[in-house]
């Protein structure tokens, strides 16, 4: 176990290396000059120039990208070209935002969609699994953004239960934590479901009710845990997509994340930051990743990591 | 035997099962389609034999276990267990007579929780029976390990680490640590290599008669059904076509079907000649299954008789019974 969790460490190196050279290049091919946009719109050739001198901009390629890098390995993820200030610093005040964000919308992920999942399989074609089911392909279907307005209007505009907006209390993180979860929640219901009859079907299943089981039992702890192997697997997949929806359901809700920071620093082409950001966020998959992989071994004895 | 059998009360009394299943209309406005699986079949197991019910896939054998043990709940007809209903008891009660009426199936790999040990899986089946109290669960279950001839270290493996062979030893282990009196297996070696299902037979022969159990043997292997039991019941779409001692129904079959069943028995020496019967045509669908004899459409001595009128199940000798208008000619031939 603990080889392996090294083994997949080491394997982080190539990943960031890519992910830097990747996000490095598109933003190079993407138009706009960010000296232009710093010095703003009726500023000098002259200033243009000095600043672009000053930025670094003028050296070659490979130059700007191995500096980066050698950056990076120092522990500096360098400066923003908007204020100045280190990026480290602005990522390490927005990343516990996001992360706070990511964690209750997969918790809203996980436990409604199980919930959901369970009551569709248990009861196959009834009414209430059909009307679950019809709500799960409506979370699939609604693009956050609307479901965020959505949610905003009922919720905190004609209700006025929660709260429009913003960061401050627990009762924001619910509207952004819904929209961001939903989607996810209703892939895991439907994947719930189809595991679970899967494994309601097996012989085992049979074994334990001619055992004398309670249902009750033979659903939770024999089905339920079987089933569940091919749902941690989306979950994992799901926390991915999670952290690019975060760009989108913090400018809805107008939350200070890393998401929005990164979209803001796109806009300006403050080209550190927005390496900086993307570099953060997929640290943070690839750590989510191994965690899903030593998952299953808990779940699943048949696998070996090794 | 048939006077022995006759004296005894049976264990398991059958009467009249039947077990439909409505098939998923295809289109919207097709009617909802039956599948007649089991069509009132009746059949008494009496204690400490070994019943064989053989037949086609299909015709039914499976599902007459499965609504005995209401893993599906029968549509229709009554199963007693030493007099008492099984069909009318509450799910409480019969949550713990499920104890005495166990199951061996087919597919060792399906038939066990892939995420519990062995030790886990035996000591919940005696948990939830209350067999012993947990201080001497583990005596018993070392004791199942030797009885089943497994190793007791293997108690703390899991299933996928076990070959075929061992895995249908743990499945009657797990059968077994309830204290049963009738299990019912349904093909339970039918997945095994031909070697190691003559291992399992054997070992099933000597449980039964160390523990006085019942059989319910659910097989499509003539071969082995000969080797193991004590009665034969012949299923054909759903029903019961003949019932009797084994030596009676292998030398002297008295329906169309079973006589073309045992012709298929492959026989290893080359000198022995016989004639083997061909039916033409497949099983007809059980979801519209011909009229009168259900075996007529294959049958090579059928008439309009058999066409119109179903054949009742009738004794034709001591302790064998035929479905057939003509076994009493036939069996001349």
């Amino acid at each position: 176990m603990l080889l392996f969790i090294l083994k997949r460490l080491a394997q982080v190196v190539p990943v960031i290396f890519g992910v830097t050279l990747v996000v490095f290049l598109i933003m190079q091919m993407v138009p706009g000059d960010p000296a232009i946009i710093m010095a703003g719109e009726g500023a000098s050739t002259e200033t243009v120039e000095q600043l672009r001198e000053d930025l670094g901009l003028n050296e070659p390629l490979h130059v700007q990208y191995f500096s980066y890098i050698g950056n990076i390995l120092q522990g500096s993820l360098g400066n923003s070209l908007k204020n100045n200030q280190p990026v480290l610093d602005e990522i390490l005040i927005r990343l516990p935002i996001t992360m706070e964000l990511a964690f209750f919308s997969i918790l809203i992920t996980i436990v409604l969609g199980l919930t959901a999942g369970i009551i569709s399989a248990v009861k196959p074609y009834s009414v209430s699994d059909i009307s679950v089911m019809v709500v799960a392909l409506l979370g699939i279907s609604l693009p956050s953004f609307w479901l965020g307005l959505l949610l905003m209007y009922t919720f905190s505009i004609k209700l006025q239960w929660l709260p429009v907006a913003g960061w401050d209390s627990f009762a924001h993180i619910i509207l952004p934590a819904i929209t961001l979860g939903a989607g996810g929640a209703a892939i895991v219901a439907r994947m719930t479901r189809s595991s679970m009859l899967e494994v309601i079907g097996q012989d085992y299943v049979r074994t334990a009710r001619a055992k004398g089981l309670k249902e009750h039992t033979i659903i939770y702890k024999h089905a339920l845990r079987n089933a569940l192997i091919p749902v941690i697997t989306v979950v994992g997949l799901q926390f991915g997509s999670l952290l690019g929806g975060t760009v989108i359901v913090e400018s809805v809700f107008a939350i200070n994340g890393l998401g929005r920071m990164i979209v803001d620093a796109i806009r300006t082409r403050d080209i550190p930051m927005v390496q900086g950001g993307v570099l953060v966020a997929s640290l943070v998959f690839v750590f989510v990743n191994l965690l899903v992989d030593v998952m299953y071994k808990v779940f699943n004895k048949r696998i070996d990591l090794n | 035997m048939n006077t022995l059998l006759s004296s005894k009360k049976p264990i398991l009394k059958v009467s009249n099962l039947k077990q439909y299943f409505i098939v998923k209309r295809e289109a919207l406005f097709q009617p909802k389609q039956v599948v007649k699986a089991v069509d009132g079949i009746s059949f008494d197991l009496y204690p400490g034999e070994t019943l064989s019910i053989v037949g086609e896939s299909g015709c039914g054998k499976s599902t007459t276990g499965r609504s005995i043990l209401h893993l599906d709940e029968p549509t229709e007809g009554e199963i007693l267990y030493k007099d008492v209903s099984l069909t009318e008891m509450s799910k409480k009660e019969l949550r713990n007579i499920r104890g005495d009426i166990q199951v061996i199936f087919q597919d060792p790999f399906a038939s066990l929780n892939p995420r519990r040990t062995i030790r886990q899986m035996l000591d919940e089946a005696m948990a939830i029976q209350k067999v012993l109290p947990p201080k001497q669960r583990e005596a018993r279950m070392l004791e199942l390990m030797q009885n089943v001839g497994l190793r007791p270290e293997y108690l703390e493996r899991y299933p996928h680490e076990f070959s075929g062979g061992q895995r249908q030893r743990i499945g009657i282990a797990r059968a077994l640590a309830v204290n049963p009196k009738v299990i019912i297996c349904d093909e339970a070696v039918s997945a095994l290599d031909v070697s190691i299902q003559a291992q399992i037979l054997n070992l099933l022969k000597r449980l039964q008669n160390d523990f006085d159990l019942t059989f319910l043997f659910i097989s499509h292997d003539l071969s082995i059904v000969k080797h193991i039991s004590d009665r034969v019941m012949v299923m054909y779409l759903g029903k019961i076509v003949e019932i009797s001692d084994k030596a009676s129904l292998f030398k002297n079959p008295l329906h169309p079907y079973t006589k073309a069943l045992l012709s298929a028995i492959p026989v290893i020496d080359q000198t022995i000649k016989r004639e083997r019967i061909l039916l033409k045509g497949d099983v007809p669908s059980p979801l519209n299954p011909p009229t009168g004899c259900r075996f007529h459409t294959r049958c090579p001595f059928a008439t309009d008789l058999c066409r119109d009128e179903e054949p009742l199940l009738r004794e034709l000798e001591s302790g064998h019974l035929v479905a057939c208008h003509f076994a009493e000619k036939l069996s001349a031939i």
